[in-house]
This record gives C-alpha cells, sequence and structure tokens, in this order.
C-alpha cells in the first residue's frame, strides 16, 4: 500500500517536501551580503560557504555542482544568486543550470550594483518578491514512490551498528519497497565493509566502481602517510568502544538495508533512478549531507549515538539514536529513540516501522528538531588546492 | 544482525563466528559476564573494567590474529588477548587505511579533505 505524503509540485514534475527561498553566494567574498538578506527577509535560507575563488579543475566543477545541485533541489522552489563579480563560480551559468528545472533563479552582482549596502537592498526587493511568489504555492498529495532519502551516521558508537543502522536500514527498505529511492554514502565508511556491498551490486559494473571509489580514497589515506585511526574513527567513536576503520564500516552499512545496489555515482550528482545507489562522499557529516541534498534527496536520516545538533540547509535531517543515555541528555536534537532495540523490548522490524513513520510525516511538512532549532549547516567538499 | 535481542543479558555476540561480545552496560572487572550469542546465553569472566558499547573477549586470541564482530574481520591483535579482556586500541590495530605503513608518498588529487 502506498503511503500518502503531502509536498510542492514544482514545473519539471518533480516534488518538494519544503518550499524554500534559496540565497546562494557563488563566493565567500558574497557571504555577508547574503547573511543580510535573510536578515531583511524572513522564511529564506542562505549558504554561507568558504569557496567559489582560487579553484580550477575538478574541484571548481565540484563547487559549482554543489551549489547547482542544491538551488535544483526540490525543496527549494526559487534561488537568489548573490555574486561578487570576479569569482571563478559563473554565476549566470549556475542561475541557467537551475532554471533548467523551470524554477525562478535571479542573479545580482555586488561590484555592478555598486557595493555591500545596494547589494542587500536590491536583493532584499528580489527576496520579497520571490517569497510571495512561494507562498502561494499549496501542498499536495504525493506518493511515497516520489520520495528520495540519504541515510548517514555521525557521532556514531557502539549502538550504531547494533541498533540505530540496522533500524534504519528496515526503514530503508520500507521505502524502496513502495518504488522510493535511498542513497547511502561515506565512502570512507565503507572501508572494510565493501566486500558486503559488492555482493549486492545489481551488475559487477556498478561493483567495480565501488571498489574504485574504495580504493581511490585509501590512496589519499596513503599519500598523508597518516593511520586513518583518530581521524576516521574519530575520538569520539574510539571512546563509543569503536576500535577500527573496518569495525565503524561493518556497523554503517546495515543503514541502507538489503536492496540490491543499482549504482554508484560521483559527489552532488543528481541521482540516476530509483532504488538503493551509492554516492562517492567522505564521512564528514556536514559534507556528506550537503552532497547528498545537492543529488536530489528530499530528506536525510541521521544516526547518531554520542549525539550531534547538525541539520542541513534545504533538507530536513531526521536524528536516530540508539543510545538511550544520550538520547535523554540531548533529547532537544534528537528525533527518534530506536535504544530499546539494545533493551530487548522491540526488535529491528518495529523500530524500522517507528522510524518510517517519523520519514513519512516529516515528508509531509512535520519539523524536525533541527529544523525547530535553526540548523542549516552546508559545507562543500574540497578535491583540489586553493590557488 | 540479530532482530530480537532477549532481555537479561550484560553483552551481545553479533555473530556466531565473533571473537567479542558487546557490553551492552560498564562491566566491573572480576564480575562474571553474561552474553547472549544466538540462542544460548554464556558467561566469560571480566578481567578489566569495560564500559557500555565496548568489547570483552570471549576467548583467548594469539597475537598478530584477525578479531571477528558481525562475523567479519575488524583488525588484528598487537598481543595476546585473554577471553574477559577489554578488546580495544590498547590491544587491536586496523589494516585497511594505514598511511603509516605505506610505502613512498604516492601524488593523487581526490578527496583531499
Amino acid at each position: 500500500m502506498q503511503t500518502e505524503l503531502l509536498g510542492y509540485l514544482r514545473p519539471d514534475g518533480d516534488y518538494g517536501i519544503r518550499n524554500h527561498l534559496l540565497i546562494i553566494p557563488t563566493v565567500i567574498c558574497a557571504n555577508q551580503v547574503c547573511t543580510r538578506i535573510t536578515q531583511l527577509v524572513p522564511d529564506t535560507v542562505a549558504i554561507p560557504h568558504q569557496h567559489g575563488c582560487s579553484q580550477i579543475g575538478a574541484d571548481k566543477d565540484r563547487t559549482f555542482a554543489t551549489l547547482s545541485g542544491t538551488g535544483r533541489n526540490p525543496n527549494v522552489g526559487a534561488v537568489l544568486i548573490v555574486s561578487l563579480g570576479c569569482e571563478v563560480v559563473d554565476p549566470y551559468a549556475l542561475a541557467e543550470d537551475i532554471r533548467r528545472t523551470g524554477k525562478r533563479a535571479e542573479v545580482i552582482d555586488i561590484q555592478e550594483v555598486g557595493g555591500s549596502i545596494k547589494a542587500i537592498q536590491r536583493g532584499g526587493e528580489l527576496a520579497r518578491e520571490m517569497r510571495a511568489e512561494l507562498n502561494l504555492l499549496k501542498p499536495e498529495p504525493i506518493p511515497a514512490s516520489k520520495l528520495r532519502i540519504g541515510v548517514k551516521c555521525g557521532g556514531s558508537d557502539a549502538t550504531s551498528g547494533m541498533a540505530s543502522n540496522p533500524a534504519l536500514g528496515a526503514a530503508s527498505d520500507m521505502l524502496i519497497d513502495q518504488g522510493g529511492t535511498v542513497i547511502i554514502s561515506e565512502t570512507t565508511e565503507i572501508i572494510g565493509a565493501e566486500h558486503v556491498l559488492a555482493a549486492r551490486c545489481a551488475t559487477p559494473e556498478v561493483a567495480d566502481q565501488l571498489y574504485a571509489f574504495v580504493a581511490r580514497f585509501e590512496r589519499e589515506v596513503e599519500r598523508m602517510g597518516a593511520d586513518m585511526r583518530g581521524g576516521n574513527p574519530s575520538p569520539g567513536n574510539i571512546a563509543g568502544g569503536l576500535t577500527t576503520i573496518e569495525e565503524k564500516s561493518l556497523g554503517c552499512i546495515s543503514k541502507c538495508g538489503t536492496s540490491p545496489m543499482m549504482g554508484a555515482f560521483e559527489y552532488a550528482e543528481a541521482i540516476p533512478g530509483t532504488g538503493l545507489y551509492f554516492m562517492d562522499s567522505p564521512g564528514n557529516d556536514i559534507e556528506c549531507v550537503s552532497g547528498m541534498a545537492a543529488s536530489g534527496v528530499h530528506l536525510v536520516c541521521f544516526t547518531t549515538g554520542r549525539g550531534t545538533p547538525t541539520g542541513a540547509a534545504v533538507v530536513p535531517v531526521i536524528k536516530i539514536t540508539g543510545n538511550k543515555a544520550m538520547y535523554q541528555r540531548m533529547t532537544d536534537n534528537m528525533d527518534v529513540d530506536v535504544s530499546d532495540i539494545l533493551d530487548g523490548t522491540t526488535g529491528v522490524g518495529l523500530a524500522g516501522e517507528r522510524i518510517w513513520q517519523e520519514i513519512a510525516a516529516v515528508a509531509s511538512g512535520k519539523l524536525t528538531k533541527a529544523e525547530i532549532l535553526g540548523h542549516q549547516e552546508f559545507s562543500i567538499n574540497r578535491i583540489g588546492p586553493s590557488l | 544482525m540479530a532482530h530480537a535481542i532477549q532481555p537479561g543479558a550484560d553483552a551481545l555476540v553479533v555473530d556466531p563466528k565473533d571473537d567479542v561480545a558487546t557490553a551492552l552496560r560498564d562491566l566491573a572487572a572480576g564480575e562474571s559476564v553474561q552474553y547472549r550469542s544466538g540462542e544460548a546465553l554464556e558467561h566469560v569472566t571480566a578481567l578489566a573494567a569495560i564500559p557500555f558499547g565496548h568489547k570483552i573477549a570471549i576467548r583467548d586470541i594469539a597475537s598478530g590474529q584477525p578479531v571477528r564482530k558481525y562475523g567479519e574481520i575488524i583488525g588484528q591483535t598487537t598481543e595476546p588477548v585473554k577471553a574477559g579482556e577489554h578488546v580495544h586500541v590498547h590491544n587491536v590495530e586496523g589494516i585497511r587505511g594505514r598511511g603509516d605503513q605505506a610505502g613512498s608518498a604516492k601524488e593523487t588529487n581526490t578527496h583531499a579533505n
């Protein structure tokens, strides 16, 4: 039976579960103007970041893809781009890429309009007008088959691998059973467990791609000349009982359920189809979730044992934990408690059903704790030096 | 993956092939620890204090041997480990992601974060 959700129909036929007006700085130099515009016009979201200039090649392309994908995400109804005027990320190409979805995208140029104050004023006028347009849209019923979610873990401890990740895996299977889409990521955190995922890949080519992503990442660790333990697993992971990256990875992969892996794609690229997919990314929470949002997920389910408050700019982030003591300490930040799996008072399937109900509620407008608290974290994965 | 963990155990073995159980509460040195492995409840005496979420060896493991959890290899011992010992970074090292053991540095252009 199809679960019915509530969302906003976009001009390209896709649906969003939020109706954001997004303000994108093409470069760090435009961050402050963007932040000021969000202060002038409430119910807008900006994605300040460190990049957009002194970048070349694949590194520049990745920044562009992340900004464009975030703008094209269906949770975004319209986009205002703020450019300095001399950066490497071309604001007009960015607007054109975003307009391919049929949504409105406007550009202002700080050097052209004559400085910060004039840019803030012009940006404020445009943002007010665009926000008023978006407010006319009414949410309508959408089938769960249209839903795309990311599954992520961060601040893991031993409860992640034994409770919250398997429960999220059960919920992932429920969405895929309804024709929906799940992406798992964090290449670092499948090291030592890639053979388990590879055995589930739909074709040998998908398995080869997965192994190639892992090999590329391990070469980077070799280049750094250090044991990755201490960076990943992190000091908090180790304090929580995780000893090696292999142990962490084997606990991580259960969060994507048991469906066949249909494909594997690069960071921030558009999700190529429906079902289960892998996206290359670091384990770093904010870079990973930002890449998932740029790839087109509607929301992210995020398991944690140590506890973490982070959200995301354009997608709701649902926090799930199997650590009862942490849930009680950090109730401000946690959405779903599945620690009763470890008490032996519930099974993984029932806990998965609890997560699925929360996904359906959030995909019909319920705000997550991170949204209520205004968490709008955003960061872009770098693969090159600053020039 | 276990689909229903029965109440009453102090520690849990995820897969029958495993060398370790995970503590479901803080365990004190010297106490008899009841751990669940599948349907069976078994005992091991804790040789050290073992915090919630950390691992206790359920059998002796020689030095340099693989250690299993989830039925898979999570690393290898760096010294002999006795049943009941705390199994963690002081006596187990990772096998993967060991840039410290790699040969000459390689130049690549990916994921430099």
